[in-house]
């Protein structure tokens, strides 16, 4: 049963094969049978789970359910659940339960989606390997001694190991993408504004972007239908109808214009990766794409950018974490300087610690024109690039990170190495730009994904690209060993 | 020497918005701690911001009354501080781009004067919650019901020269909110409250002196107050040849006295940066405009009518328009009594001194329009004398009834009628022979002062309820034979 894909449990459970109570349960055994092995979720939720797949089953009887009804997924532990621990993997949420639920959770539930749990990560989604989550890393199920990328590790290994059969995610310079990549499923970022922010604790306001881990685009768009809303309680959502991102997932790609920019297959890229993505561009043009040589001219300038506007806007965000009202709190207290130090010394992690002292630094009085002002003014010419690129093309097809998953420990020490991991998806999140990442092969038994950027809004023409990618090629169908 | 002082003030004035500028939280104040913050407010984690359009309406409201360009893009940042009643870790507030730019206003100081106060800007932003000190045996008790509340800070450039002025704006623009609607004026509760920014110089030098800052100062006397003695304390230091140290200082209106909170040297790097959660606010002709079109009548217009349509000086306009609801009450009783000017001086006069003493706000006044108008009348038609009249308005203060009831209870009604008074003035005249003699003695030009002895005694004899005019009148022809 954890075989099937959304699109088959849909149609399962629309022709009564099974209840959602089965598919539900069977998930839930499958978590605690294996997931001590992956680590992939920190809270499992069998109770609430079980009375939403059999409220589900009785909308399913009572016919007129919508789509999703009954589709166990997982939430990643960024996004907020009425009732249930939100812990962003800190100890500084550890006990932190919400209440109120995120507006994707909450369109998911009106839907009768159920909720098996909440997915591992990286603490307050700051890192590419989910090294960083408080609750101990998440082992990769096609490699169990590497990384399953991140920030959304979880989400990619808990999907990987059939352990659910998708989980949503967020992105803020590559966090679905990343892992996508990293462990051979689709991951798509809509656009920044496509999907409320309402509800997914802040990292980076301006880059965050929820979004979905599948096995299949078709899974992808079937998700991203009930994900995607506007909602007036995020200011920064766009009014703007959510087609039906199924409807063009069979169009033809003949004359689909398809650019490569060379900045995103220089010095860094791994050889075999780089084949990986020439093999998909071949089969882009067996189905009829014409391929164009593009240039980002500010790609080199993107890492950069990103660490210093991520920090900054973090170093606000997470100033609310203080040990006063909710979260971790430091025993005993001699005054408010050293609960302030001693609580957040104690809740937050070295990683998140780096980026709030980073994002100081760089809004401090006398270096805020040198750091933040000056990237924000890359931020806009990055956006140029691709506004300028898609004068001439429709997609932008590149490699979502520069290698295969990599071993525990290997970049943990050197944060350059690690922040280096997303050189290739952080852009996107700069221009605000949809991006999703399919698997196009393996090296070393390690997936590889391929990147394919969209201009503003244009989901499903993405979403069109990679679903017929995956009838052309079997890559998503692959599954990690000893995954049956 | 002579020393000049040099006053600008920064000034926090709370919108009466029902709901706070980025929840759906009530403003109202005086509930329970902690129960009008929403998760919003309580800065819990995945929370975002909303504006609401209120503030804004009410903010345009304000730059248009103060002649200030309107911020047709105006932009939300955040000043990032710790403290307990901040529960964001950051203020929202607008700086590179706010919503009021630079405007003026004109106040009139009495004999004439005039002054031009400019303003700098004014901008939109959250009020922060409560930290209450007292009753927690050595903790910190916080309140946020009052986190998020928008207010305006309305700054103004250095040009005021004394306590007088400095006081004659903050209360001009307490009537300029006030009749906007746009801030219930309590002061007590809050809702306005001035920092005022301090220095000295030598008078006819160009350069500024040091300047320190007084904060939170909540009625207009601790402000004149605060003022005289903080630049009393520069003009000491400086003759003294010290120097002024630019800190921020605390007044204490019970005790009188000021303190030092913080010096410069200790002052926040606020690490401002725009807001990501809130996009750039985007305000058109057409929105100002409409905004323009439905705005109430401001104080100088409704002076200006005041003189116009029922006859008041000048001075007394400005007087009576001064407090919105002072004019809201005047049109309500002139309406009634039809004596414009009458109940123009009882409302400046009694009325005033009445709620004064009892601190009591006008519109909240137990002498409503109607009882003042019912006394008015009376001394319109000669019921009562202007002196019986303060007696009849002393009873209403106590609660005894209209006016017509009390000079009914306590036979207070003027006598006018000639039989009556003829009567009082024969006997006074009768036990009075010898200055009866004198009067009649003394040259004419003295014979008015002696008058007033006869006046005196008659009106002592009708207990004071003597139609003045009619007795004087019996009493000349009587004394003249």
């Amino acid at each position: 049963m954890h075989q099937f894909t959304i699109a088959e449990l849909v149609k399962g459970l629309r022709n009564k094969d099974f209840s959602s109570t089965e598919v539900t349960q069977h998930y839930l055994d499958r978590i605690a049978r294996l997931d001590s092995t992956y680590n992939s979720y920190i809270t499992v939720t069998n109770d609430i789970a079980l009375q939403q797949a059999a409220a589900a089953d009785k909308r399913l009887a009572a016919g007129n359910a919508p789509a999703l009804c009954g589709v166990p997924i997982a939430h990643k532990d960024i996004f907020c659940t009425t009732g249930v621990r939100t812990s962003c993997a800190s100890k500084m949420l550890d006990k932190f339960i919400a209440p109120y639920n995120a507006t994707i959770v909450e369109n998911y539930l009106n839907s009768g989606v159920v909720m098996l749990g909440k997915t591992n990560m990286d603490e307050f989604a700051m890192g590419s390997s989910n090294e960083t989550s408080w609750y101990g890393p998440v082992k990769n199920p096609w490699a169990i001694d590497c990384v399953p990328g991140g920030s959304s590790g979880g989400s990619a290994a808990a999907v990987a190991a059939h352990l659910a059969p998708a989980a949503t995610a967020s992105d803020t310079g590559g966090s679905i993408r990343q892992p996508a990549a990293l462990c051979g499923l689709t991951g798509i970022k809509p656009t920044y504004g496509r999907v409320s922010r309402w509800g997914m604790i802040a990292f980076a306001s301006s880059l965050d972007q929820a979004g979905i881990l599948s096995r299949t685009a078709e899974d992808a768009a079937i998700l991203l239908n009930d994900m995607a809303s506007f909602d007036a309680k995020d200011s920064t959502c766009v009014e703007r109808d959510v087609p039906d991102y199924t409807a063009d997932l069979n169009k033809s790609l003949k004359g689909l214009r398809i650019g490569v920019p060379k900045e995103y297959f220089g010095e860094g890229l791994n050889p075999q990766t780089a084949k990986l993505v020439e093999d998909a561009i071949k089969v882009y043009e067996g189905l009829g794409a014409t391929i164009h040589s593009v240039s980002l001219p500010h790609t080199h300038l993107a890492v950069p950018a990103y660490y210093v506007i991520a920090p900054a806007e973090c170093s606000a965000n997470l100033s609310r974490f203080d040990g006063v009202r909710y979260g971790h709190r430091c025993e005993n207290p001699t005054d408010l300087n050293d609960l302030y130090m001693r609580s957040r010394s104690e809740g937050f992690g070295a990683e998140v610690k780096r980026r709030i002292l980073v994002g100081a630094y760089a809004l401090s009085a006398g270096y805020y024109d040198a750091y933040y002002s000056k990237a924000q003014k890359v931020r806009r010419l990055i956006k140029q690039d691709f506004v300028d690129a898609f004068d001439s093309v429709d997609v932008i097809l590149g490699p979502t990170s520069p290698s295969p998953a990599f071993q525990f420990g290997s970049k943990s020490k050197d944060p350059v190495a690690m922040y280096l991991e997303d050189i290739y998806t952080i852009a996107t999140n700069l221009a605000g730009l949809p991006g999703l990442s399919i698997p196009c092969g393996l090296v070393d038994n390690k997936p590889v994904g391929l990147q394919l950027i969209g201009n503003f809004f244009a989901e499903s023409q993405l979403l069109n690209a990679a679903h017929q990618f995956q009838q052309a090629t079997n890559f998503h169908q692959q599954s990690a060993p000893g995954i049956e | 020497m002579q020393w000049e002082t040099v006053i600008g003030l920064e000034v926090h004035v709370q919108l009466a918005t029902k709901t706070k500028i980025f929840s759906g939280a009530s403003t109202a104040f005086g509930a329970e701690p902690n129960t009008q913050a929403c998760a919003i407010d309580l800065a819990l984690p995945g929370t975002l911001p909303v504006v609401n359009e209120q503030a804004f309406r009410f903010a345009t409201m304000f730059g248009l009354a103060v002649n200030a360009e309107i911020g047709k893009r105006s932009v939300f940042e955040r000043k990032n501080y710790f403290y307990p009643d901040l529960p964001k870790g950051y203020q929202t507030t607008q700086l590179a781009e706010p919503i009021v730019g630079a405007g003026f206003v004109d106040l009139e100081l009495g004999e004439g004067r005039s002054k031009r106060v400019r303003i700098h800007h004014a901008h939109l932003e959250e009020d922060a919650g409560k930290s209450l000190h007292e009753d927690f045996a050595g903790m910190s008790g916080i309140d946020l019901n009052r986190a998020g509340t928008p207010l305006i800070e309305v700054v103004t450039e250095p040009d005021m020269r004394s306590a007088e002025e400095a006081v004659a704006f903050a209360k001009k623009l307490h009537s300029i909110v006030t009749s906007l609607e746009i801030c219930d004026g309590d002061m007590s509760q809050g809702s306005m409250r001035f920092d005022v920014n301090i220095s000295v110089r030598p008078k006819g030098q160009e350069k500024l002196g040091t300047r320190t800052e007084t904060k939170n100062l909540n009625s207009f006397k601790f402000m004149e107050e605060a003022i005289a003695l903080e630049v009393e304390r520069q003009i000491d230091v400086l003759e003294d040849g010290g120097k002024i140290r630019q800190e921020t200082r605390l007044y204490n209106g019970d005790t009188k006295k000021a303190r030092s909170m913080r010096s410069k040297e200790d002052s926040n790097d606020y690490r401002y940066f725009p807001c990501p959660d809130l996009l750039p606010v985007i305000l058109d002709d057409a929105y100002i405009e409409s905004v323009r079109a439905q705005m109430p009548e401001l104080p100088e217009a409704k002076r200006a009518r005041f003189v116009e349509q029922y006859g008041l000086s000048s001075y007394d306009a400005g007087q009576i328009t001064m407090d919105k609801f002072a004019a809201v009450f005047f049109e309500a009783s002139t309406k009634i009594s039809g004596e414009a000017k009458l109940t123009a001086n009882w409302i400046m006069a009694d009325l005033g001194a009445y709620l004064n003493r009892t601190e009591q706000r006008i519109d909240q006044s137990p002498i409503t329009p109607e009882l003042l108008a019912g006394l008015v009348l009376r001394v319109k038609d000669g019921t009562l004398s202007s002196k019986i009249a303060k007696q009849v308005f002393e009873a209403m203060c106590n609660g005894e009834g209209d006016a017509d009831t009390i000079i009914d209870t306590k036979g207070l009604k003027q006598v006018s009628d000639t039989g009556a008074l003829e009567k009082i003035i024969d006997d006074i005249l009768a036990a009075n022979a010898p200055q009866v003699e004198g009067y009649r003695a003394a040259p004419e030009d003295k014979r008015a002062k002696m008058l007033g002895f006869f006046v005196g005694q008659a009106m002592k004899a009708s207990k004071g309820q003597a139609n003045p005019q009619v007795l004087n009148e019996l009493l000349v022809k009587k004394l003249n034979g």
